[in-house]
């Protein structure tokens, strides 16, 4: 209050007359303005696409809003949503599948994942170029990934189909790997390996290569076994990273929709119906806002929770 | 020299080892290529021959896929045809031999221009915050850092669909649908956390004398970033901005639920690459092979840095 009653004094005057782009030439910026210069663009885009979307999510979830009606009354409807989300038993059929594939795909991408490592790390000729070559699967969008299996899934044409006559016997137009109820939770579970196992392998290999040479060194002077050594040493100071790897895919997989959506769309009927598809089709095919509003906070406060776990892992890894 | 007394060092593998360990992982990868491979070869197959069986391996490599990629066909009576002035490019020449005529280009080309805008636009908006907040975070004391940068992370993290729906309708509410500056923004949005993580990393590593002894000389703060900082992190900003460009490339999700013409990207368009009886595996094969030669590319010029990008900065090696 006071200060507006002050008159100002001719260098006050001068200060405010002057541009901002001068001013800011003449003293440069102090750093705190700066800082906060540089950082409220990101966190102020991030407010208005993520943060308000979201809270406007909690809302919703909390009434019988449908978006295909935009002029029918809201309620509100309290807790119902979470509440049916959750006896929902076709949700917890899609937690089932998603668990299924969890499992698998870390299960499989670990195990292969670290033996490619291992190998790699052996440092043959050219390990370089195939390790560049071993990683394209992991850059390429799954969505198109997801498409183009389909192709090689084909009964009888198919690539896959072919090479699995070809090495068992078994006739390739006698399956098929997406419209077979047995099969199906299977192939999802063999694209994603065959596209996630680099990404598993580039950062185990980053563990394998963080141990310093001289503990090999005094173990063998130790007279310690290979075997050994490779369950004392190698798995116990690569863990952290190989943690690391599981924690990522288990994130991503746990979101896991648009290689699933393209390769199987959920099916046959449901069988691979992830929590993510479910979403998809409460949200945008059956169009219940309300209730696929509950379903989604769910699955944000599980990543959520995941991710914190995640970033402490990372904090770890960087501070070796 | 036996192999008894020639006791290898533990650093060095020796070189049986060596070799067994190489040619399992010449194997892995090779396998792996494959199914790349025949996507590759089959967008040369003519459409019998991509669903021929057993699968055709040696064919008569033809244009029909890619042909049939950018334009559409449509059948015609062999009159007709034979009324018609001679086929002036290879695709006309190619669908008249099955009977078929170009009836005009497809959709495919507006839609790889789309894949380009948006990620381009959004790729470079989200590497410009991030070079400035990572900057910020990485050279000031800023209260609650830890917890800005997580916030930052954690709104990567978040499923897709998850944000999709009240996106949707505030797209809807704002006219943002289905325009290709929504989608800028939106992927922009979800690059930014990778852009802020991985330039912080970057930043961290150019030496604060540099800046330092600029001030010293008389500059400002803002000509220190420009003139010192910037050049000094233009490696990991490139590296960084081919990652967004990745992402925002491949993104398919936001794609699908939020456009469905004008500003509809590559990914989404695909699968509905239809032919005479269900899709057309030439043509989308084409599609794969023209959509996934960039990233190839890519893979190339970031193979120093994609550990540092896949881990957000974390593991640095």
């Amino acid at each position: 209050m006071s200060e507006t009653t002050v008159p100002l004094t001719i260098a006050e005057h001068a200060a405010r007359a002057t541009p901002d782009a001068v001013a800011r030439q003449v003293r440069g910026l102090s750093d705190r303005a700066i800082a906060w210069l540089f950082i409220s663009p990101t966190i102020l885009l991030l407010l208005a696409i993520n943060i308000f979307p979201l809270v406007w999510t909690v809302r919703l979830s909390f009434t019988n809003f449908r978006a295909n009606r935009p002029n029918a009354k809201i309620l509100g409807v309290g807790i119902d949503n979470y509440v049916s989300v959750l006896t929902d038993p076709d949700v917890w059929a899609a937690m089932q599948s998603t668990a299924h594939f969890l499992f698998w795909t870390i299960l499989l991408q670990t195990a292969l994942g670290f033996a490619l490592a291992w190998l790699v790390d052996r440092r043959f000729k050219s390990h370089g170029f195939w390790t560049t070559v071993i990683l394209v699967p992991m850059m390429l969008s799954p969505a198109v990934v997801g498409n183009f299996w389909t192709f090689l899934y084909q009964p009888q044409i198919g690539l896959w189909n072919y090479a699995v006559q070809f090495l068992t016997g078994i006739p390739a137009a006698s399956f098929s790997m997406i419209g077979s109820v047995k099969l199906a939770r299977w192939a999802i579970v063999v694209v994603d390996t065959w596209m996630w196992t680099p990404y598993v392998m580039l950062i185990c290999l980053a563990g394998l290569r963080s141990i310093p040479g001289y503990i090999y060194e005094a173990a063998e002077v130790d007279r310690a076994s290979p075997w050994r050594q490779f369950w004392t040493i190698t798995v116990p100071m690569a863990l952290p990273f190989i943690m690391l790897a599981v924690l990522f895919r288990g994130i991503e997989n746990f979101k896991m929709f648009d290689m699933v959506n393209l390769l199987t769309n959920g099916g046959p009927g449901s069988t691979t119906e992830v929590a993510s598809i479910t979403l998809k089709r409460e949200a945008f095919e059956k169009w219940r806002t309300g209730y696929s509003s509950a379903f989604a906070i769910i699955l944000f406060v599980t990543v959520f929770g995941l991710a914190n776990i995640y970033v402490k892992a990372l904090n770890r890894v960087k501070s070796r | 020299m036996t192999s008894a007394i020639c006791a290898h060092s533990v650093v060095e593998p020796s070189g049986r080892s060596k070799s067994i360990a190489g040619s399992l992982v010449v194997v892995y990868a090779l396998l792996s290529m494959l199914p790349l491979f025949w996507i590759f070869l089959t967008a040369f197959k003519s459409p019998p021959d991509s669903i021929a069986y057993p699968p055709k391996v040696i064919f008569k490599p033809t244009m029909d896929g890619y042909c049939g990629l950018f334009s559409t066909i449509s059948r015609q009576t062999p009159e007709y045809i034979a009324s018609l002035p001679p086929p002036t490019s290879i695709c006309d020449k190619v669908a008249r031999a099955r009977n078929m005529v170009v009836a005009g280009p497809s959709n495919f080309l507006p839609r790889f221009v789309n894949s380009l805008v948006i990620a381009f636009g959004s790729t470079a908006l989200s590497v410009l915050l991030g070079v400035m907040a990572a900057y910020a975070f990485s050279r000031f004391r800023v209260p609650g850092k830890d917890d800005l940068l997580f916030f930052i992370l954690s709104t990567r993290m978040m499923p897709p669909i998850a944000v999709a729906i009240p996106v949707y309708l505030m797209y809807r509410w704002l006219g943002l649908s289905d325009t290709r500056s929504g989608m800028i923004l939106l992927y922009t949005a979800v690059n930014v956390s990778l852009s802020v993580w991985l330039l912080k990393g970057f930043i961290d590593e150019i030496p604060r004398e540099y800046e330092e002894a600029a001030l010293v000389d008389g500059y400002t703060r803002l000509q220190a970033f420009r003139k010192i900082v910037l050049p000094q992190a233009a490696t990991g900003i490139v590296a960084t901005a081919i990652f967004c460009l990745i992402f925002a490339w491949n993104e398919y999700a936001f794609a699908v639920l939020l456009t469905s013409g004008q500003a509809q990207t590559t990914p989404p368009f695909i699968p509905f690459i239809i032919g005479e009886g269900g899709q057309d595996w030439p043509a989308v094969a084409a599609a794969t092979t023209l959509f996934l030669v960039p990233i190839l590319g890519f893979t190339v010029l970031l193979r120093k840095n994609l550990l540092r990008g896949i881990t957000f900065g974390a593991v640095r090696k």
